[in-house]
Formats: structure tokens, C-alpha cells, sequence
């Protein structure tokens, strides 16, 4: 139920994004999903890729220090209110949300959003129970 | 004015005979006082009777700051600690002080020494001086305020820090001389603009500024902002503390060594041999009347050259200029000695931190900075902000408490330090000294 995500430490100066997606264009890898949480002197890029071994060799290889965590790709139905609704199961749980983003492409009519949650498999829990459908790792991957 | 007319003009070969005779007597006290001095010079196969001309001082061993440490906290004192009545102590490489200590001989002197300094710089009995140089263990504030006393001047005992407030009593106590380091100066002429002072109708005639290099653009600086005239000071605790050396009113052209108690060598920092007059090179001291702490050829790292020509000023004491800088890479942040192998040890009790870093320190507005870049890999790397932000503050906080100086960590990637032959280079100076 989890999604591994990569995570790049990246300085904020001009070139470095561009060579990271170089790396990985270059290596056959597709990026699915992505977010950039920046500050005045450096970013964090988080990735979701379809080969996510590869991918993370590449780029160490590359010298850039690369972490890896576990997320949650929640199905959301795409209409207005529909994330509101999971925010708010989780809001009710007195569970954080320590960032999420949103999935380039759709499955099917809904959206697909990756959350990190500082308790994992609490959030996972919960949702499935209030019936809200969780991604596997391959799903996600192949989307 | 010329304080001590004798010795500050004795013809030099009368000094030499002095400097010699002085020599002769701290190396007889060392060999018999100091156990690491019989030591070293037993190990350099010296005996104290060898000692027949000024010449003879290349025989003697070098005293390094790691051999005060080696010997931490007391072992090279020479009198018994009932005979001494003062200990200062700079800070040191490792987290520990280095301690220096006084006789009431020794503390007479220093304050006889300082007073001629006061006076060489253009004070005099009936000035008011503000000390604005740190009073306690550090040698700058005691040090100008004995000095000062022993003077017959009056004196305000500011301190360091609260600008404001200096530049109040600056205008209501209307002090004539000012004492501190020639950034603090800076810094009051900014705070002072701001707060609308103009210094030209301040009391302040004279400033003595020192503990750090600076430049003549800074004197120029200095001078027409803060209107006074500024003198630069040179001492350091090792030795005695301010009060070593010191600038003349007359001519600012160098600053006059006080040989009668202080005899200073200029050596190749890398063969250790003996440079010529006037070349420049890392100045060796040996102190020739301290009881408490004598060293011999205590090895300074400052960088400079002699003249030994007389000045227009009627002195006949060496003059040593500017410190030009350091050969070690010690830096001297706002006054404060900071050596990169400091940071860095600081930077590896956080667990997983790469051992890459870079110091760079600049100057803003009139202040010293110093931002410390450390590489992230991946022990300390987190996908969260706050994470890394929290990592940059934790080792912001750890180098302020084992310095006091405030630093900016800036995280950046594995390998953007940049190395030459494998090593990198750990400090970048963008001050223009």
C-alpha cells in the first residue's frame, strides 16, 4: 500500500533541476509525479519514477544525494470537495499531513494524490476503512 | 609623548646590550623553573652560559601555541601560584583556553607598557578614556584600563556590546580617547549616523583600535567617519596581552615594538631560518622580563616585516607594520580567533555530516560574517524541510555556543566544495584587509 518516492537534495542555483531530469531522461527512466519544496538556499525534489532502483543508482551515481520514503497515493474523486473530504477523515484522526502533491495523470475520472503522513500506516488504516481506495506500488508505478 | 624617554630611544646598541643581558636571564629562569624549557633545551643541547650574544637566540627551541596546550592548564608557569595574582586566557584550538598568568611584577609592567602605548598613541594624564574592548579573561579591556590608570587618565570602563548606549556616554561622559577593535568603531559610526550623531562634535580626539587586522583604507575610513585620529595596537595574551606594540601620533607609519621587554625575530615560516631586516615573514617573540609566563621564541603566525630606522618621533625602537596576515589558517572573526580545524570539529559531533565544508567570511557593512557551507549526503538528508532547516540551526547553535560568533550554515551538495589536489579548500576570505 506504500509508494517509494525519491527525494533529491538540490542547491538553489540555475542548471540543477535540468540535470537532474537530464540524468534521468537520459537513463530511460519516466518521471510520473513531482513536487519541489524550495527555500532561499537550497530545494527538496520529490519524485515518483517507474523504476525507482534505477533511478536512484543513476543519480548517486551522478553525486547527488538521494533519500528515499514511503507515501500514499490516495485515490480522490475529482470534483469540487473531494479532497476536502479526505483532508478532513484525517483532520478528524488528528493525523498530519507533512506535505502531499498532486499525480500528473488521472485513473480514469479521479485524481490521484501522494501524501506523506509522519504515521504511515495509521493514515492507510483509516482511509481504507472510510472506503477511500489506496494505491499499490506497481499501480502507481505503471499509471 | 614619549613616556619612558630611556627606553624608548636608547641608541641600539645600548638596547642590544639591554636585550641581551635581559636574554640571558629568562633563559637561566626557564632552565631551572620550567621543566619543558630543560626539556627542549636539554634536547637542544643548550645550556643557558651559552648564551653570549644576541646571535645565540637561533640555538634556542621554538615555543608553538600547541605547546601551551600540551601543557594545559598551568604546566608552564614559572613561580608558584602564590606569586601570581592575575590569569587571562585566549581562547584555544580544542575547546579549551589557553591560560596565561601575571606577577604583581608582571602586571606593573604591562601596566607601565600600556601606559607608554597610551601615550605613544597621543593620550595623556587628563583624558577620558572609553575601553570598549571586552573586560574578563580575555586581555583587552584590563589590559588598556590599568594602562590607563597607571596613566593618571580617567576611565570609563564600558566593555563590549550596547552600541547604543556607548554612543550615549560617548556624547554625555565626553570621553577624548576611545579604545576597541577598529570593526566595533565602524560599527558605532553606523549606529551613530543612525541615531544622528555627528561625531565631529563628539569629545572623541583619539582612537586605539586592535585585536584584529585592518587596513589603511580603514584607517582612512575610520578616521573621517568617527573624526579622531586612529592608531592601530598590536599584543596578544601569549605574550602579555595589548600594549606589545603600538602606532606614534606622529608619523602612523608602523607600529613601535617595545624591545626592552619583548624581542622579536622575523623567520621563514617553512625552513624556520632567520629573514634578513626589513623582509617580511612570520614574527617569532620571546618575552626578556616576564616572571609568571616567559616564552622563548614563541612563534606569533602573524606575518610581517621590521624597519628598524629611527622614526620622526624621536624613537629608536623597532617598528613592526601592519600584521599582513597569518601563516596558519587562523581567522580572526569580529575578535575572535577561529581556526577551521575548530569548526570542524564542531560540525562532526553532528552524526553522518560529511567532512566537507567551506568557511566563507566577508565583511557586511562594517561587521565580519561567517557562513560555514556543509555538504548533505545522505545520513543527514531529509524529504522534509523542515528537517534540513532544523539540521542548519542545530549546527548554527553548536558553533555559537564553542565561539560565541554567530555563523550562517548554507547546505549544499555532495561534492560543490571545491577540492585542488584532493584537498579542499576550507576558507574563502572575501574581507579586503
Amino acid at each position: 500500500m506504500k509508494v517509494e518516492q525519491i527525494s533529491v537534495f538540490l542547491e538553489n542555483k540555475a542548471g540543477r533541476l535540468a540535470e537532474v531530469t537530464r540524468v534521468l531522461g537520459e537513463g530511460g527512466i519516466n518521471i510520473r509525479a513531482l513536487s519541489l519544496a524550495d527555500t532561499t538556499d537550497f530545494g527538496i525534489l520529490r519524485l515518483i519514477v517507474d523504476k525507482y532502483d534505477q533511478a536512484r543508482e543513476l543519480l548517486k551515481e551522478k553525486g547527488f544525494t538521494v533519500g528515499k520514503t514511503e507515501v500514499v497515493a490516495v485515490e480522490v474523486p475529482d470534483r469540487p470537495g473531494g479532497l476536502g473530504l479526505v483532508l478532513q477523515i484525517l483532520a478528524q484522526a488528528g493525523i498530519n499531513v507533512e506535505y502531499m502533491y498532486a499525480f500528473v495523470q488521472h485513473s480514469g475520472k479521479n485524481a490521484v494524490i501522494i501524501f506523506r503522513f509522519d504515521n504511515l500506516d495509521q493514515a492507510i488504516n483509516l482511509l481504507q476503512k472510510e472506503g477511500i481506495h489506496i494505491y499499490k506500488g506497481e499501480e502507481v508505478y505503471r499509471l | 609623548m614619549i613616556r619612558d624617554i630611556e627606553a624608548e630611544t636608547m641608541p641600539r646598541e645600548d638596547l642590544r646590550a639591554l636585550q641581551l643581558q635581559r636574554l640571558q636571564a629568562v633563559v637561566e629562569r626557564v632552565y631551572h623553573l620550567v621543566p619543558f624549557y630543560r626539556r627542549r633545551l636539554d634536547e637542544a643541547k643548550v645550556k643557558p652560559e651559552d648564551i653570549r650574544t644576541l646571535d645565540d637566540l637561533q640555538r634556542l627551541p621554538f615555543t608553538t601555541k600547541q605547546d601551551i596546550r600540551d601543557n594545559y592548564p598551568f604546566g608552564l608557569f614559572a613561580t608558584p601560584m602564590d606569586q601570581i595574582v592575575r590569569i587571562h586566557a585566549s581562547s584555544g584550538t580544542t575547546g579549551k583556553p589557553t591560560p596565561v598568568a601575571y606577577t604583581q611584577r608582571d602586571l606593573d609592567n604591562w601596566s607601565e607598557l600600556m601606559a607608554r602605548t597610551i601615550s605613544c598613541a597621543g593620550g595623556h594624564r587628563g583624558d577620558i578614556i572609553h575601553i570598549g574592548y571586552g573586560y574578563g579573561l580575555f586581555t583587552g579591556g584590563l589590559g588598556f584600563h590599568y594602562g590607563a590608570e597607571r596613566l593618571g587618565a580617567a576611565v570609563i570602563p564600558v566593555s563590549g556590546g550596547q552600541t547604543r548606549r556607548q554612543i550615549m556616554l560617548i556624547q554625555d561622559f565626553r570621553p577624548t580617547v576611545i579604545c576597541c577593535t577598529p570593526s566595533f568603531a565602524l560599527y558605532l559610526a553606523e549606529v551613530g549616523q543612525e541615531m544622528g550623531v555627528e561625531f565631529k562634535d563628539t569629545s572623541l580626539k583619539v582612537g586605539i583600535f586592535g585585536a584584529e587586522p585592518w587596513s589603511e583604507a580603514m584607517r582612512q575610513e575610520i578616521e573621517s567617519r568617527l573624526a579622531l585620529d586612529a592608531l592601530d595596537i598590536y599584543g596578544l595574551s601569549e605574550i602579555m596581552g595589548p600594549g606589545v606594540a603600538v602606532e606614534c601620533i606622529e608619523a602612523k607609519k608602523g607600529l613601535h615594538f617595545f624591545e626592552d621587554h619583548f624581542l622579536p625575530e622575523i623567520i621563514d615560516p617553512h625552513t624556520l631560518e632567520p629573514l634578513a631586516p626589513g623582509e617580511m615573514g612570520e614574527m617569532v617573540i620571546t618575552t626578556l622580563t616576564k616572571e609568571a609566563f616567559p616564552l622563548l621564541r614563541y612563534r606569533t603566525r602573524d606575518v610581517t616585516s621590521f624597519d628598524y630606522a629611527p622614526c620622526i618621533c624621536g624613537r629608536t625602537i623597532a617598528r613592526m607594520q601592519r600584521i599582513r596576515g597569518r601563516s596558519d589558517d587562523m581567522l580572526i572573526i569580529r575578535g575572535v580567533n577561529v581556526f577551521p580545524s575548530q569548526i570542524e570539529s564542531v560540525l562532526m559531533e553532528t552524526k553522518g555530516l560529511a567532512p566537507h565544508y567551506q568557511l566563507i567570511v566577508d565583511r557586511e557593512g562594517q561587521l565580519d560574517t561567517l557562513e560555514v557551507a556543509v555538504e548533505v549526503d545522505e545520513a543527514v538528508f531529509s524529504d522534509e524541510v523542515k528537517g534540513l532547516q532544523n539540521l542548519a540551526k542545530s549546527i548554527e547553535r553548536q558553533i555559537k555556543d564553542y565561539f560565541t560568533v554567530s555563523v550562517k550554515v548554507r547546505l549544499v551538495e555532495p561534492r560543490s566544495i571545491p577540492r585542488s589536489e584532493g584537498k579542499a579548500q576550507r576558507v574563502i576570505d572575501k574581507r579586503k584587509l
